[in-house]
């Protein structure tokens, strides 16, 4: 007779936003193994209808305090699409890095800040303030470094003010992108430190499988992050390719009873968005450093082990770290030069899609002749995620009886596999 | 001394303003830490507790019935409550839906009348709860911030300026948005921010809501004589972050 476990997690903690876990096993016989999202909605694709186009950004950054970069990033983008808009290369070079300073900085909050604590056995990092005070401190120092390379370009991380619809309002000066620059040379040691800690803890990972379909945005000449087209790869290699205007026919939303958020499915039941997922499509084009991270973390494409989206995340930060550096090299080189904003040709609509830290992110617009928008549609990474992380708990649920877990272990195993997506539920809720 | 005991708390929003608070880096959260013991906040710990609590920032707006009964629950714990963001504070950016009536089929379609998607009148805490401080803004002020958290620790109150934005652009010489042919809300939008928006070269848009006895008519009237904007427009415009302090 099989085992009789009974949990519920309200409030899972450590993630942005509500979500729950219900898991009811009678007798070896699983009866709930449920993901849940009871997060309160907000609204925003309706909120934004009638607004002028130079303020819709400003109200869907506040879909998500997180990537609140990317989804200004995104709403831009997909304006300047509706609008006929088409921006220099030197704004193209500075949202490149601002995307960058993002996904570096986000990284380290969930990795070093919010995962962490699970592979040091603690509750939380500030259970880890008295034990392990250097990794703190160093988490705390990259974060703070990661907020002030966005600052200098977004003018803030936390809702940009800079970034609108033609180009930026304000920009870098030169002697700030070079004290910039030092202050990132300087902090390499910590990099490296983070790497050591990560290297060192990422075995205590459960090694668990199960494949998915993953999906990123691509392009030929960069890992993709701020620019290209929709790729998916099943585990078996097979590769699929969208336009970003015909987002809604990989993306295939619909509303499930048990989440205010919306899911989404593509070619199976559903599919992956994140780092691991951008790991699995793009890592041929991941910066030699990154590379050799890879290698040092055990990690290799294609992998489908949900748990290991933090360990991809740590490839990233080495990634965006030295492409962010490169990135640098060449506005100083060139210099900065004050730009008019590019003006609309037309109104009518537009798509884009951004990597966020959390991963793909689409948003698109429709624009009446005043400028006003008249129809929004905003697809959140976190949301594309939810079909897959019910899937994956229901696999995960059976390997982990198999292997005679205890019901806190298995609760704890739950969580971690929720946590390892770094999920934004408020943001996949909107 | 005790050190006090903290805790944050989270409702509909983006949580943008508790990444505020990380954003300060080690060197001050390490010494907030020396004078305050974090006792729970969901979002960057798993220990919770069921002892009363002395200060409790709670963000995010009061959107649904059910949020009720987990505010009234947090009052009862805690001796000091702070609303901690625009949402909280008036509702911010999510009342723009109070002066809607379709928001809900416009986003789940077919699917809006299912239960667990309704959702009501998005308000501040303080339409369910009492609120002792506020710490207003869009984000908020990470440095306003620590400015509340130091007069607690010292028995004082913070004192939200109630002068307008205006007055802090003229303060750090920038050049105002009419003279750039843009737009502004900064002569009736409450100040403490430091005006870094108009500074950065967008338009303020009252995100920490209106002075006292603000003339909002004056408002519309600038935005629609100096801006160039329909009256529909400023109208629209006036209620960007304070759509629940308009009419």
């Amino acid at each position: 007779m099989g085992r009789t476990i009974q949990f519920e997690v309200h409030h899972i903690t450590r993630v942005e936003g509500h979500g729950n876990i219900v898991v009811d096993v009678n007798e070896g016989v699983v009866e709930r193994c449920e993901w849940q999202v009871p997060e309160a909605p907000r609204f925003f694709e309706a909120m934004v209808r009638d607004r002028h186009y130079t303020e819709v950004a400003r109200i869907t950054s506040r879909i998500c305090g997180i990537c609140s970069i990317g989804h200004t990033l995104a709403s831009v983008k997909a304006t300047e699409a509706a609008l006929g808009i088409e921006v220099t290369p030197q704004t193209l070079a500075l949202r490149t890095l601002l995307k960058h300073a993002e996904n570096f900085d986000s990284h380290v909050l969930h990795v070093c800040v919010l995962v962490a604590p699970d592979l040091l056995g603690a509750p939380s990092v500030f259970a880890l303030v008295p034990t392990h005070a250097e990794i703190v401190a160093r988490a705390l120092r990259l974060k703070r470094l990661a907020h002030e390379w966005g600052s200098m370009i977004g003018g803030r991380t936390t809702h940009p003010t800079t970034v609108v619809p033609g180009g930026f309002t304000k920009l870098p000066t030169v002697t700030e992108l070079t004290a910039m620059r030092d202050k990132m040379l300087a902090a390499i040691p910590d990099l490296e430190a983070t790497l050591d800690t990560i290297v060192a803890l990422a075995p205590a990972l459960p090694d668990f499988s199960r494949p998915t379909e993953y999906m990123a945005v691509s392009s030929d000449h960069e890992y993709g992050l701020y620019d290209g087209y929709v790729q998916t790869i099943l585990p078996d290699g097979d590769r699929a390719r969208y336009e970003v205007a015909d987002y809604r026919s990989c993306t295939n939303e619909y509303v499930s009873p048990s989440s205010t958020a919306k899911f989404a499915k593509n070619r199976l039941d559903s599919y992956a968005a994140g780092a691991l997922a951008r790991f699995n499509v793009n890592h041929g084009l991941l910066r030699p450093e990154a590379k050799a991270a890879a290698e040092r973390l055990g990690i290799r494409a294609i992998c489908t082990n949900p748990f290991m989206n933090s360990v991809a995340q740590v490839v990233e930060i080495v990634h965006s770290f030295f492409e962010g550096l490169r990135l640098l090299d060449g506005l100083i080189e060139d210099g900065v030069r004050e730009e008019p904003l590019v003006k609309p040709v037309r109104f009518g609509t537009g798509a884009s899609a951004v990597e966020v830290p959390r991963g793909i992110l689409f948003h698109e617009y429709s624009y009446d002749t005043n400028g006003m928008c008249m129809k929004a549609d905003c697809i959140i990474p976190t949301g594309q995620n939810h079909a897959n992380i019910q899937l994956d708990l229901e696999a995960l649920l059976p390997w982990l009886l198999e292997q005679d877990k205890s019901s806190d272990e298995i609760r704890l195993a739950f969580e971690m596999l929720v946590r390892a997506y770094d999920p934004c539920i408020s943001c996949s809720t909107h | 001394m005790t050190k006090p005991r903290v805790a944050f708390f989270d409702f509909a929003s983006c949580e943008g303003c508790q990444i505020e608070f990380t954003n300060h880096g080690d060197a001050v959260i390490l010494e907030l830490l020396n004078h305050l013991d974090i006792v729970e906040f969901r979002e960057a710990m798993t220990e919770t507790t069921n002892e009363p609590i002395d200060i409790a920032f709670i963000e995010g707006s009061f959107t649904r019935e059910s949020d009720r009964v987990r505010l009234q629950a947090i009052r009862s714990r805690a001796k000091t409550v702070i609303a901690y963001g625009a949402c909280a504070v008036t509702g911010g950016i999510n009342a723009l839906k109070n002066h809607q009536d379709d928001f809900a089929e416009e986003v789940y379609g077919e699917a809006a009348y299912m239960p667990h998607l309704r959702s009501g009148t998005a308000r501040p805490i303080s339409a369910a709860i009492k609120v002792d401080h506020e710490v207003r803004g869009c984000p908020v002020s990470k440095e306003e911030l620590l400015l509340v958290i130091s007069n607690l620790l010292h028995g004082t109150t913070y004192a939200v300026p109630t002068f307008p934005v205006c007055a802090q652009c003229k303060r750090r010489e920038t050049v105002c948005r009419y003279e750039e042919g843009d737009h502004c809300m900064g002569q009736v939008a409450r100040a403490g921010c430091g005006a870094p928006c108009p500074a950065d070269g967008i338009p303020c848009e009252a995100c920490r809501g209106f002075v006292d006895d603000a003339n909002l008519g004056a408002l519309e009237k600038v935005l629609v004589e100096r801006a160039g904007f329909s009256q529909r427009r400023a109208v629209a415009k006036s209620r960007m972050f304070t759509a629940n302090l308009r009419s």
